[in-house]
Formats: C-alpha cells, structure tokens, sequence
C-alpha cells in the first residue's frame, strides 16, 4: 500500500532517469552526450539552465573525462552522477575500475547500446557485460518505472556506509530510453528525505587522526596511492567484501523504497514471476522481461507451467536467490542479450550456470543469445523458446546448449 | 616489534594513506655528504630553496642552516649552487 | 605576476607541504620544482597528480608526502580530476554543505601526462574555465616508466625509445610548443618558468592560483637519471636552458606575451645569449651529437632554437 500520493506522467526512460537525478539532491553532473542517453543529459541541462536544481554540471569533452570529474568530485564530497552507454561506457573503463577502487559512490546510468564494431547505437547489453569484474554494482530496469525507481534507490545503495561502491542502473537503450510510458513518481521532498545527505566513512589519515574519507583542508588526506605487491590484494578484498554486503543493501533499500511507493520488484534482486510452480523456466534482464511476461501469462492461460526469473541486480550476483528460485526447475532458458565471444555461450548464461553448479537437483540449462544490436525479440521467438523446453522435458535431453535466436543464417 | 604487514580488515578504507613520508628515512641513499661552514655562509637561503628533500632549514634562532640527514641524499645541488662555496660533499664515513 | 613580495629568509619560513622522505632519485628537478610551487600556496589547497614520477615517489602506500589532501586517479587525467575537485568546491560552498573561503585547486603532471595522454583532458578543462592551476613539470621525456620520449622530448635526445643509432641519431621530431598552444586557448594565465629561476616560479605560481580561472605553469625540471647529467648539476642545468634559450622565460595573460626579466636581459643584449652546445654537453642524451656525423643534427637544434626564440621576441613585441 503506498504511503505517498504520487502523480503519473507520460516519461521516456531518458527524461524518468533525469526527473530521478534532479531529484536527488546531485551535487556534480559530469557527462558527455552518446546515443541513446542523450536525452538525459540534455533535460538535466535545461533543469540547470532554469534553476531547478542546484547542480553543478559539467560539459565535459569526452566520457573518460566525465567518470574522472565525477570521481574527484565524488572525493571532494560531492554527490555524483553521469550517463553514458556502449562506446562511452567503453572509454570510461580504466577510470570505472579507479571509481570502485577510490570507493567513489557515483550513480551511473547505463543506457544499454551495442559496442563497436560495427557502430550500431541499438539496444543489447554487450556494453555493461564488458564491465563485470570492474567493481561496479549493476541493476537492470525493466521499464522505465523501474529505470526512475532504481536510479533514487541507486543513491541509497551506493553510499550506503557498508557498500560505499559505484552503481549502475541499466534501461534497455531506445527501447525504453525513447519510448513514452506512464510514470508514477513520487513528490520531490519525499525523494529528497529518502536519499538523505551523503554519508561519508571515516579513516585514518597520515597524521593519525580519524578523518571523513573526502578531501577536505581541515583533515588532509591522500587518495590514490601506488600500492606494490604489499597492499594491493589487500585493497582489493576489501573491495569484495563491500559488493558481498551490497546484497542485503540492495534489499534494504529496496524495501524501504517499496513502502513508500508502492511499488516492488521481487526481492530487489530478482524478481521471480509465476516460478514457484513452473515446470519451464526463463532468465532473462531488462526490459525483454516484459515481453517474457506476456508469454508466459499466455502459456499459463492454456495450462502450461511457464515462469520467469528477472534478474534485476546482476552485480553483486545474488547466488542464493537464483538457487531457490530455480533449485527443483528441470529445464531454464538463459537469454543473454550480450555474447561471450569464444566462451561458449552469453555471460549470463556463465553466470547462472555457476551458481546452479552445486545444486543436486540443479537444473538444465539452455542459452538463446538474441537482440544483439536491437535485433527485435518477438513473442512468438519467446514461445517458441518454451516450447523447446517443454521438448526438452519429454525427450530428457538438450539439443544445443547454445543457441542464437533471432539471426539469419 | 613485528613486522607483520597488517591485513584487509585493519587497513583504512579505499587506500587511503595513513603514515606521513617524514616516517621513512631517505638519508641511508647517500654516498657523499654535504659539510656546511657557518663562516663562509651568507644565509642566502639557496641551499634550503634547492634541496629536492627540504632537508635544509633556517633555524631562525641561531641563524644556523640546519642539515637533516634522516633525509639528505647527497645529491650535490646545495653544493654546487652555493655562492660561497661554503658547501663541500664529502665521501659518507671521511667527513 | 602577483604582488607577492618576499626576501629569501621570509621564503626559507614558509611552510613545507611536499614532505621530505620522497622517494625521488637524488638531485629530481621536478621534486624542487613540486616542493617550491607548494611552498608557494596561500592557504587552503588541494592538489592532485597524474600517473608519473612525481606521484609514485610520494605515494608510495601506506606513506605519503603531501601535507594537503590530494588525489591520484591516472595517467592522462591531471586536469580532468583538478576540474572535478574545482567543480565540487563551488557548488558545495553554494549550497552551504563547506565553509565559504576559496581552496586552491593544483594539477600536477609530468610532460608524458601533459604533451600526450592528457592533452585533451587539459584542453577541455581549460576551454570550461575551470579555476585551478596546472603545473606541467617537464622533464622530457616518460621518466616514470624508464626514459620514453614523449611530445615533449626535444629533437636529437637520446631516449629508449628514440635511441641514439646509427642511422637515426635520438629523437627526429622537435618539441611541441605546447606553452604556445595552451597561449592560444585564450586562458586567463600562462607562463614558463625553470627551478634555476626559484623566485620567477614562485611567484609564477603564486600568480597561477591567484587568477580567476585556468592557468598554466610550464616548469622546466631537468632529470639526473634520464638525462645522463650529474645529480648535483640539475640546478645549473636548467639555468643554461634558460640562457641559450633553449628554454626562455614568459608569460601570457589572455594570449598577451611579455617576456620574464631572465630572458628579457637577453633579449636586450644579444651577446648574452650562449649557444646551445654548452647547455647540451652537460647532458649523456645528447652525447651522441658531438660525433662528426651527427654535426647536422647540432645545427638543426641552434636553428630551431633561435627560430622559436625570435618568434617570441616577435610575440613579446621586442623583435
């Protein structure tokens, strides 16, 4: 039951991000335009331009100068925010490993965009998947709603004094980025008292005193040393140890965000959608969710046990839930809308795969890499995906573990 | 006194850097040594200016160059840049 | 140039912000070009370096030897970073979450992170008006790394990766006038300025942070180890660059030149100006010049030289 009275707006996913940020009391905006995000960066600028927020935004002259200006910034205290998709995000890599390493809380959207080469600015998750093991949390929306939802909860997560990491919040690049859909958003105070101010950690300086980790005269401090083979893996661990504590963050935050909105997705982490029962399962992220949704409803509406598992925090990688969300399933379809080229099948399918891994009952699993560069994912390629796991279940055997869905041969 | 390096729970967070350089003593790199003469020095201040380290200082009081050999390198620069040859680098150990 | 006015007993008491127990080679350049520029700040300062020398000698986890606070992100991002601490000041004093008095913001950066990698950072830091000071100090060459050349380099040194062989003796191309380039973006402050001259740089600096804006201090700071020159002759090194020009004194403010008196007094009397050979045989990289074959290049390096030095004399409007 939702505690706050909200209105509904018509928003594409590009203007319910940027209604997002300028409600959350940003500090510093740096970033630089790449299709499809370039909606946000431009609304955030008129929102600059008129006075509505009091955001300092930075026009900067390319992406890799963008995550910079939002770290040091960040370091000084501010809080931060960016948007870029494939290519820029591309770019940004080195500094989204010093981002996570500098413990810089920045909120990133990641409009979800096909990498090079061939340029294509469509729709596929290649760009995030690159950046699995940089130390950054990542959300998956699947409707704009969800986009506007996770980018406030994003703020929460990432200074959470536990977590203290960067995170990324991906909507699938013009298919929700462009796309008009009714959006209920909350009053701004209310947005505003739930970010709250930014907290910020204590650690000891070089002078032994217990300081706020910021730059800041009054407590000198220094940020991005040189560590030898000494102290890295120290570093580094600790690094893990915050993503592993992200987990019931994201929760948290989730819930908390739940009852004043009335609005949840799943646990936070994933959402699991008519699964219990289900006999026939699929994985799948961002907004291709919905359309599975639908095919599912169909399936269950002609007697046939079809569910979905959504995975909405892909990092930290929620292990358990995908356990019992598909400990008992005899057959999962993977989608990965992002290839591993060379490593037999799409990431996601990698990473259910190993999370199944110890399950005596685990179940079997089939991956459809599709939509690579917005190649569209119909209902009927969904069905018949379902149908090939229900297959599958009579004969007791999987014909191809991988398969590509979608591309002509 | 151990020597254990402390481990991933006792360390600040984010590398941050928690002892001061002034803690690691660089003057064990020299191989010659500056020898200042009170006489010949015209407190002109060069020698503090230039040393890399800062390991020169006016001592206000006594009027003396203070020579801080936690931390000198023997570089030569105070020597060589002293208009009155009131510096001299001697072999570490015959001066 | 600032009104900061000072005798050297007053600068000999100034605070010490880059602390001893650095672990630069013996006899660094850039260590005194960082040390004076910082003994030069006025008050609250943060300061950040790229990737190089001067950030991996005085960071070396878990010591460091900055007083002030201060950030390393990477190697091309000196400017990117100076302008996301800058932009996070301003609009954090705004909305009253820090105190109201102004903080110097100082880039720090080799000529690897400034000539190559990082130009576009500092180009499009300068081009948004960002208030801060970037002090380039230019050792020619990616010392950090081993003696790579770098934009910076000038032509004929040895480097590892232009080596002296024997069909092409050190580096072909000349050095870019990156001063200049930074001259013609139109900023509000631009200057060069050697260790030698302590006080011009000081002040030089002390001016940097002063001005509204961007500003740019290009610091020559020779290199003991890459140049193949004697620890204690580093000083007296940068001096000789400024007296054969190789590496004359100036400022700019808002594409305004006017020459620093070190180079003025040359500029006023001709018969001052020494040849580049004495500043170059106090150097190993440029050994290799004094071979009979390569006495082309020796010439080629006096003609540039004087090519760039009457092209400022021009600029300065004392040709």
């Amino acid at each position: 039951m939702a505690k706050v009275e909200q209105k509904t707006i018509p928003l594409n996913g590009d203007n319910a991000v940027a209604l997002a940020v300028k409600q959350c009391d940003v500090d510093v905006v740096a970033a630089y335009p790449i299709t499809p995000q370039t909606i946000i960066v431009e609304k955030f600028s008129e929102y600059v331009a008129d006075g509505e927020v009091e955001t300092a935004f930075v026009c900067v002259e390319s992406e890799h100068s963008a995550m910079t200006c939002c770290i040091t910034a960040s370091a000084t205290g501010a809080r931060t925010f960016t948007a870029t998709a494939s290519a820029g995000l591309a770019l940004m890599h080195e500094m989204l490993g010093v981002a996570s390493g500098c413990r810089a809380p920045i909120v990133m959207s990641v409009v979800n965009r096909a990498l090079s080469a061939p340029i294509n600015i469509h729709c596929d998750h290649s760009d995030a998947m690159c950046e699995r093991d940089i130390g950054w949390i990542q959300i998956y929306a699947e409707n704009s709603q969800e986009a506007y939802d996770s980018t406030i909860q994003a703020f929460r997560i990432a200074e959470a004094l536990d977590v203290t990491l960067p995170t990324m919040v991906g909507l699938d690049g013009f298919v929700l980025s462009h796309t008009l859909e009714n959006v209920t958003v909350l009053p701004d105070e209310v947005v505003k008292q739930f970010v709250g101010i930014r907290q910020i950690p204590m650690v000891t300086n070089h002078e032994g005193k217990l300081v706020p980790f910021k730059l800041d005269p009054a407590n000198p401090l220094t940020i991005g040393p040189l560590d030898l083979q000494d102290y890295y893996f120290e570093h580094k661990r600790q690094q893990e140890e915050s993503m592993r504590k992200a987990l019931d963050v994201i929760k948290k935050v989730h819930d908390e965000y739940a009852e004043l909105s009335g609005r949840n997705y799943g646990n936070g982490l994933v959402e699991a959608y008519r699964l219990e029962d289900a006999e026939i399962a699929a994985v799948c992220m961002g907004s291709t969710a919905g359309t599975v949704k639908t095919v599912v409803d169909e399936l269950r509406a002609n007697g046939i046990k079809a569910g979905l598992l959504r995975m909405r925090a892909f990092r930290p990688l929620p292990v358990e839930d995908i356990i019992s969300n598909l400990s008992g399933k005899k057959v999962v379809a993977v989608m990965d809308r992002a290839c591993s080229f060379g490593g037999n099948g799409g990431p996601l399918f990698h990473e259910i795969r190993h999370a199944v891994y110890d399950l005596p009952d685990k179940p079997k699993l089939v991956n459809y890499i599709y939509g690579l560069g917005g190649r569209d994912i119909q209902p009927y390629m969904i069905d018949g995906i379902y149908k090939e796991l229900q297959k599958a279940i009579e004969t007791g055997e999987i014909e191809k573990t991988v398969q590509f869905i979608g591309v002509r041969e | 006194m151990s020597t254990q390096k402390k481990g991933w729970k006792e360390i600040p967070l984010g590398g941050a850097c928690w002892m001061s350089s002034t803690e690691y003593k660089t003057g064990d790199w020299r191989s010659y040594k500056p020898v200042w003469n009170a006489e010949k020095c015209i407190r002109c201040m060069l020698c503090h200016i230039y040393c890399p380290e800062g390991a020169i200082k006016h001592d206000t009081e006594t009027n003396n160059m203070v020579y801080n050999f936690d931390f000198c390198k023997g570089c030569g620069i105070c020597a060589n840049e002293c208009p009155a040859q009131a510096i001299e680098m001697v072999q570490e150990g015959k001066e | 140039m600032s009104e900061w006015k000072f005798t050297n007993k007053e600068f000999a008491q100034t605070e010490e912000k880059f602390l001893s127990g650095h672990r630069a080679c013996a006899g660094c350049g850039p260590a005194i070009a960082l040390r004076l520029v910082m003994k030069a700040a006025r008050g609250p300062i943060i300061a950040t370096n790229s990737t190089g020398c001067m950030e991996v000698i005085s960071t070396i986890y878990p010591y460091t030897a900055w007083k002030i606070p201060w950030i390393h992100t990477a190697f091309e991002t000196a400017a990117a970073n100076a302008a996301g601490i800058e932009s996070a000041l301003k609009i954090l004093r705004k909305k009253g979450r820090i105190p109201d008095e102004h903080v110097d913001v100082v880039a720090f950066s080799g000529d690897g992170g400034t000539f190559d990698i990082g130009f576009q950072g500092l180009s499009g830091a300068v081009e948004r008006g960002h208030d801060f000071l970037y002090v380039l100090y230019d050792n020619e060459a990616y010392m950090n790394t081993g003696i790579q050349r770098s934009g910076g380099t000038p032509h004929g040194a040895w480097t590892t990766t232009s080596p002296a062989g024997s069909v092409v003796p050190g580096k072909a191309e000349f050095k870019k006038p990156l001063a200049d380039i930074m001259v013609a973006h139109n900023m509000p402050y631009v200057a060069t300025a050697s260790i030698s001259h302590w006080k011009d740089m000081v002040t030089k600096a002390r001016k940097g942070m002063e001005v509204n804006g961007p500003a740019f201090l290009h610091s020559f700071a020779p290199c003991p180890r890459g140049w193949r020159s004697a620890t204690g002759k580093s000083v007296e090194i940068a001096r000789l660059a400024v007296e054969t020009c190789v590496f004359p004194l100036w400022e700019a403010e808002y594409g305004k030149y006017k020459l620093s008196a070190p180079s003025k007094t040359i500029a006023l009397k001709p018969e001052k100006k020494k040849p580049v050979d004495v500043y170059l045989k106090t150097q190993g990289r440029f050994r290799h010049l004094f071979k009979p074959e390569n006495k082309h290049v020796l010439e080629e390096i006096q003609n540039e030289v004087d090519r760039r030095w009457q092209k400022l004399l021009k600029d300065c409007e004392m040709s």
